[in-house]
């Protein structure tokens, strides 16, 4: 495992990439308020994702001939880490670029793959993530909701909950049952594609601690699905999520959530005329964490770009990366708190509370601390 | 898995020597300033301590970038004398066409020379193994011989780092005409140690839980147990490759600012690892002949060595504050190997 993180250097082809995406991200940038980068990819603009779509930048690693860019993953990671730099509001095609189009590229039917994937790399279809439940969320091989044969195609009767982006999605990828009772576990779960705009769809918007709605509950009372709604095989869901859960943990967005608060603070430190040694010393910490974090993630980026799936060192990063982004915001508040000087921008506190505020979803969401931890020691071979 | 085109030629007979002359009864028998046979010379005769030498003057021509793996080996087996300041430092006078001085030679972190000509290096890591110290001082560097000097131990077991002393400038005291940044390049070659002993420390604690029961169950099977060992995992992945980014180099001079990174992740991770390390060993970690104790408290003193975490963090913020822009410019792509 630690062998496998090894220092790489990006491809020149690939790393060229970044002056292309910053001269495009210069035009925007005027529009996004640190309030608005301080919610890195929690931001939401489908008009800017349709901006991406239009350059090529959306589906950047899918095959030309299904509207992608035809290029590989560290490709997609210089584009993905600008976008993150600047606080782009990407939350809109995030999980379909991220996980829903690799994932149909994989496992999708070619004709699922034709239908989904242009519409993907133009801005057009949004995905959400359809895999917690009330009484499944760690414990997500205990999902409930169920999808029953019937002809022509399935029924699909249960509820998701937490599900990021679902009144601005298009299509969910929903975990259900298709076979079995919830003692068979890992046997019988399927995925499914479910429009989100069918008949028997009820999404209700769940409010955050700090005001936004980004996730949300939604329920399927018997909505009918197509023969053509499932994604690979049917009893293959378990494996193919682990698939997709590799896509969602591996990317520098489980570093950088906390960037823009890190470099608005680090502007404030700069506009003082001596810095004092506490905010020093702390500015030279989390940079030093965050160079090493980025290293281990373009690591993991060499793994997908290796044609492996790279589930346990994908878990290590975001464990460590996710702690990182955490401690930004309490160290920042000490010596900000600790500082006789003139008080800091109003801009800055504000993105501060925010941060404070939303930083335990950083280890929650896409798997728990202990959730990853379990794997890194299933990983080290101790389970 | 390292792509065996990546593996080093040296690899495989350095493990071997490292097999026979690089043992825990080698490592503290050095420490305690026992014979140890012909180990110390057959590091010498080696040749080893020649590969970051150009290959016009019989060197293999490596880079710091290319050594570190050999060198993190070497760190596995806590190797106790100092061959990677001896392989920078034969490499340096290579390159300025001196003779390259014999035995074994350690980088000192500070050096102070007073007015009666007394010269003090202090925290010396495997100073009193070595034959020569490198001094560097305002008025330039120089590499003085180790005989004649006065050691006193700073941790127990002075072997792991030592305060050097003489009264005068020895005899055969040679000026090494060079600039450099010493602290920078022991900086990195300790951060590449501390990365390659917690590699092993994490085996052998791995080992420990599996094979040690409790309950009637291995310490392994603990949940309690396994989240500690995540932690340690990741810890050891993050100080690897700090380390690596330290020896990004495709000479012998260390980059200053990827060396404060090397050092100051390496370091901090020190802390957590050699804790966990303990907790899961239980008493046993706390015998002496156990050889747990040879990792941890060499950790520790390599955390200090040439700079602690705190001493780097500001080296680095001070270099984000200096620059304009974020720190993704300032520091993180500077701090990546450039594109390739
Ligand atoms: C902002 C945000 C966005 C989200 N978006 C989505 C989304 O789009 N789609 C989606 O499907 N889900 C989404 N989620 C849900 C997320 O995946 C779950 O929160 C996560 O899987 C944990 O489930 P839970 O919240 O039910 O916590 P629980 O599973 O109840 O866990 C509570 C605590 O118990 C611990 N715990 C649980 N089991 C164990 C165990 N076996 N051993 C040790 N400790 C354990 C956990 O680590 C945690 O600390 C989102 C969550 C957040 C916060």
């Amino acid at each position: 495992m630690i062998d496998a993180l090894q220092l790489v250097a990006i491809p020149s082809d690939d790393a060229a990439l970044r002056s292309e995406v910053r001269d495009f991200l210069r035009q925007h940038a005027a529009a996004w308020p640190l309030a608005s980068r301080a919610r890195s990819w929690m931001g939401f603009d489908a008009g800017f994702s349709q901006a991406l779509g239009a350059r090529g930048w959306l589906g950047l690693t899918l095959p030309v001939e299904y509207g992608g860019g035809g290029r590989g993953p560290f490709a997609r990671f210089v584009l993905v880490e600008e976008l993150l730099a600047a606080g782009a509001p990407v939350g809109a095609h995030w999980i379909a670029d991220r996980q829903s189009g690799p994932l149909l590229l994989k496992y999708g039917t070619e004709a699922q793959k034709r239908f989904h994937l242009p519409r993907i790399c133009r801005g057009e279809s949004f995905f959400c993530i359809g895999m917690s439940e009330p009484q499944s969320g760690s414990d997500l091989a205990s999902v409930r909701t169920r999808a029953e044969r019937v002809e022509g195609g399935w029924r699909l009767s249960g509820q998701k909950l937490w599900t990021t982006n679902a009144p601005r999605s298009h299509y969910m990828i929903a975990l259900v049952r298709t076979s079995g009772t919830q003692e068979d576990r890992h046997r019988g779960l399927s995925q499914v594609i479910v429009d989100l705009a069918a008949p028997g769809v009820t999404i209700r918007p769940i409010r955050d601690l700090a005001g936004d709605a980004h996730f949300s509950e939604v329920f399927f009372d018997d909505v009918l699905l197509g023969d053509d709604a499932i994604v690979g095989q049917e009893g293959d869901g378990w494996a193919q999520v682990t698939a997709e859960l590799a896509y969602e943990r591996s990317g520098p967005e489980r570093i950088y959530s906390s960037l823009a608060l890190f470099d608005a603070w680090i502007a404030h430190v700069r506009s003082r005329s001596v810095p004092d040694d506490a905010s020093v010393v702390l500015a030279g910490r989390l940079a030093t964490h965050l160079a090493v974090l980025r290293e281990l993630c373009v690591a993991v980026t060499s793994k997908l770009a290796a044609g492996e799936s790279p589930v346990v060192e994908a878990a290590l990063v975001k464990d460590l990366g996710t702690e990182l982004e955490q401690a930004m915001p309490v160290a920042i508040a000490d010596v900000i708190g600790a500082d006789e000087g003139p008080p800091a921008a109003a801009a800055l506190l504000q993105a501060l509370a925010y941060v404070t505020h939303v930083a335990p979803s950083f280890s929650l969401r896409g798997g728990t601390r202990e959730i990853l931890r379990g794997m890194i020691a299933r990983g080290l071979g101790l389970r | 898995m390292t792509s065996p085109a990546n593996v080093s030629p040296f690899l495989d007979p350095l493990e071997k020597l490292l097999s026979v002359h690089g043992t825990p009864a080698v490592v503290r028998a050095v420490e305690a300033g026992d014979d140890v046979g012909n180990a110390r010379q057959a590091w010498i005769e080696s040749g080893f301590a020649d590969l970051l030498m150009p290959e016009a003057s019989g060197g293999a021509g490596l880079s710091l970038r290319t050594a570190d793996d050999l060198l993190r080996t070497c760190a596995r087996h806590l190797l106790p004398w100092p061959l990677d300041a001896t392989m920078v430092v034969r490499a340096v006078f290579a390159a300025i066409g001196m003779a390259v001085p014999d035995g074994f030679v350690a980088i000192a972190p500070q050096t102070s020379i007073d007015v009666d000509g007394r010269i003090l290096c202090r925290g010396v890591p495997d100073g009193a193994a070595a034959d020569w110290i490198l001094a560097a001082t305002p008025a330039g560097a120089m590499l003085v011989p180790v005989r004649e000097h006065r050691s006193e131990a700073v941790f127990r077991g002075g072997a792991v780092a030592t305060d050097v002393f003489w009264h005068a400038q020895p005899a055969g005291t040679t000026p090494v005409p060079r600039e450099m940044d010493w602290m920078a390049i022991g900086a990195c070659l300790m951060a590449t140690r501390i990365a390659g002993a917690m590699e092993r420390l994490l085996e052998m604690t791995l080992a420990h839980a599996s094979t040690r029961s409790q309950f009637g169950k291995p310490l392994a099977a603990f949940q309690a147990i396994q989240q500690q060992l995540a932690v340690m995992a990741e810890q050891v992945a993050a100080a690897r490759m700090a380390a690596s980014i330290g020896m990004l180099a495709d000479g012998i001079e260390a980059d200053p600012l990827r060396a404060a990174i090397a050092k100051a992740r390496t370091s901090e991770a020190v802390v957590a690892v050699t804790s966990i390390a303990h907790g899961v060993h239980g008493a046993i970690g706390i015998a002496a002949e156990f050889d747990l104790q040879l990792y941890t408290r060499r950790l520790h003193a390599w955390r200090l060595a040439y700079g602690t975490e705190r001493r780097w963090h500001g080296v680095v913020g001070r270099a984000l504050l200096a620059a304009e822009g974020p720190v993704l410019d300032a520091i993180v792509l500077r701090a990546a190997p450039p594109a390739a």
